[in-house]
């Protein structure tokens, strides 16, 4: 049974950049002054994004708020986005400077339901799928709940920020697909050895973010392991409100039946067992 | 300042209408956006029954504008009465029901049993939706098949009858005169042009119906032309849209020949752009010393052109 999510009532700032730092040739970390978004944000919840001011490209785009940005005083200020560069927006949002100006709108969509100990969070991640994890660490530190943070990438140098969750008290299991770091080749690997060790009797949750493959292998492991798994998915989105049924994918209802889901305002987080994994398109 | 219009028996406050697909049952937007300050709400196509619509992807973007094949996923229209149209009635908003059908039957079916609801302000006729493949935009694209759902429609109910045109046909205006003498209360126009969009390196098409509707500023300048063959032709009301996303958008629509207008996709770029347009609406009105916004409709002013042309 899904939990039952009443949302806050999201707002549009025409928010200034604070600080662009560029992680590698692909990848940056934008923080954008928002404080109205910052103070209402839940783990797992998006913004959308107007990376241009104009009419290229025309529609916002998705983005998962990577942290909570405080002041001295630990007021929130600002959100910052784990951006990687594969098309016309987000290579906008890599060169973006700061004192620029975009559109953000948000706090959008359904957040992470953060467990409480003695159950544990191990959280998944894959590529810039790490982008809601920060938040939901530092909900999951807040609760003492002991978290694990799987993260895979294709090698060393597209690891980001590893330090900041270790420093929230996550014990962290790399891998790479080049061996560069971490184990060598797929992160389900360390997953579903870990699994395999864990007793039954002590309760734990995964959540995962990442390429779609990578989301209905955890899937299928949670299954056969018989544990809870939530899942954050990025799907194209129109609006990001509920309006335009873009963003869609195949979910199971209460009673078991499928029907196209959006993922905007009925995600971006789901229980990994009511998706349908076989329709949802590979990227 | 009067910005009010009438459709047949129904007065609406101002030409700004959300347009139908854009904005989903109205209920998604009542906690950022005052319904009641809209002109109308035109709600996601109903069928008489529940669809799932096409699987993703549904939508591409495309140079100012984007393509989209979301092939009317809809809840039907005993749900849209049961679970969407008190909360619409409570906001108080003016309630366009976009209708569908996939035989004349069902869209006759789909009027009925909306025109004994409580709280619909007027039908519009989906009979262009380019993403199905039955009824619908075959209805759209025939003028003895635009002519028979009108009146079968017509028939049944005293609410307006709107119907919604496709841009697919050599000669929109032919079409909206086809439903003026079917008795339609307005025409309005245009839904989204067909078009394609391929993947070069994949080779596929981006969207997975292959084909779909083009919407957003790109299409505005054809709409406009399209607007304005359809005021040269049909003395009904007509709801102008394609690519509004400004208000001197609105107003080219105005001037075109549009009594009122419909805002899409822009929607999904600015949730909050009502009541921007509204404010721009009253300036302009001010500013051109204008008491009454439907004095603006069709005052195209062609004739200067012409001489000049002529005199060249």
């Amino acid at each position: 049974m899904a939990q039952v999510y009443t949302r806050d009532m999201p707002v549009d700032i025409d928010a200034t950049v604070m600080g662009n730092r560029r992680l590698s040739a692909d990848y940056n970390v934008l923080a954008i002054d928002a404080p109205e978004i910052a103070s209402r944000a839940r783990p797992g919840q998006f913004v959308m994004m107007k990376t241009s001011r104009g009419l290229d490209p025309l529609l916002r785009r998705p983005f998962s708020i990577f942290e909570i940005l405080r002041d001295d005083g630990g007021a929130p200020r600002g959100v910052s986005l784990l951006n990687k560069r594969v098309g016309g927006g987000t290579s906008l949002l890599y060169q973006a400077e700061s004192g620029a100006r975009l559109a953000c709108l948000g706090p959008l969509g359904r957040p992470f339901e953060p467990v409480d100990p003695p159950a544990e969070a191990w959280m998944v991640a894959g590529g810039v799928g790490l982008a809601p994890f920060l938040t939901l660490a530092e909900a999951l530190h807040a609760r003492a709940t002991p978290t694990m943070l799987f993260y895979g990438a294709r090698h060393a140098g597209e690891l980001y920020c590893v330090d900041r969750f270790e420093t929230l008290g996550v014990r962290v299991v790399l891998a790479t697909e080049d061996g560069s770091r971490g184990a060598h080749g797929r992160v389900t690997a360390p997953l579903e050895s870990a699994l395999s060790r864990r007793p039954l009797g002590e309760p734990l949750k995964l959540y995962v973010c990442g390429p779609t493959a990578m989301m209905r292998a955890c899937a299928a492991l949670a299954a056969s392991h018989g544990r809870a798994c939530d899942v954050s998915l990025e799907q194209v989105m129109g609006c990001g409100l509920g309006g335009c049924y873009s963003c869609v994918v195949l979910a199971r209802d209460d009673s078991g039946r499928p029907h196209h889901t959006r993922t905007c305002i009925d995600g971006p987080v789901f229980e990994a067992s009511r998706i349908v994994w076989d329709a949802v398109d590979a990227h | 300042m009067d910005l009010s219009l009438n459709i047949g028996s129904l007065r609406l406050k101002n030409p700004l209408i959300a347009a139908s697909g854009c904005f989903g049952y109205g209920v998604e937007y009542a906690d950022i956006v005052d319904l009641s300050t809209l002109g109308g709400v035109a709600v996601k196509g109903l069928f008489l029954s529940e669809r799932e619509g096409h699987p993703p992807p549904r939508i591409v973007e495309t140079p100012s504008g984007m393509l989209n094949a979301i092939g009317l996923q809809g809840i039907g229209v005993h749900r849209f009465i049961r679970e969407k149209l008190p909360e619409l009635r409570e906001r108080r908003a003016v309630v366009i029901v976009n209708i569908c059908g996939t035989t004349l039957d069902e869209y006759v079916e789909v009027a009925r049993i909306l025109s004994d609801a409580a709280g619909v302000a007027a039908l519009e006729l989906n009979i262009s939706c380019p993403n199905i493949k039955e009824g619908g935009i075959t209805f759209g694209c025939s003028l003895t098949g635009t002519h028979a759902v009108v009146s079968a429609v017509r028939k049944v109910t005293r609410l307006p009858v709107i119907p919604k045109l496709t841009p697919n046909v050599t000669d929109v205006a032919s079409f909206a005169r086809a439903a003026e003498e079917a008795g339609a209360d307005a025409v309005s126009l245009v839904n989204t042009f067909l078009a394609m969009a391929i993947d070069v390196r994949t080779r596929r098409p981006r969207l997975s119906n292959i084909v779909g509707g083009l919407s957003g500023p790109a299409i505005r300048p054809i709409a406009v032309r399209m607007v304005y063959e359809c005021r040269n032709t049909v003395k009904l009301p007509i709801i102008g849209m394609g690519g509004i996303a400004t208000v001197d958008d609105v107003l080219e629509f105005m001037i075109a020949g549009a009594n009122a207008v419909q805002v899409g996709t822009a929607n999904f770029v600015d949730p909050f752009i009502w009541s921007r347009l509204l404010d721009g609406l009253r300036r302009y009105m001010r500013d051109e010393k204008i008491a009454r916004l439907q004095d603006l409709v069709g005052t195209v002013d062609t004739t200067a052109r012409e001489q000049a042309w002529i005199s060249s």
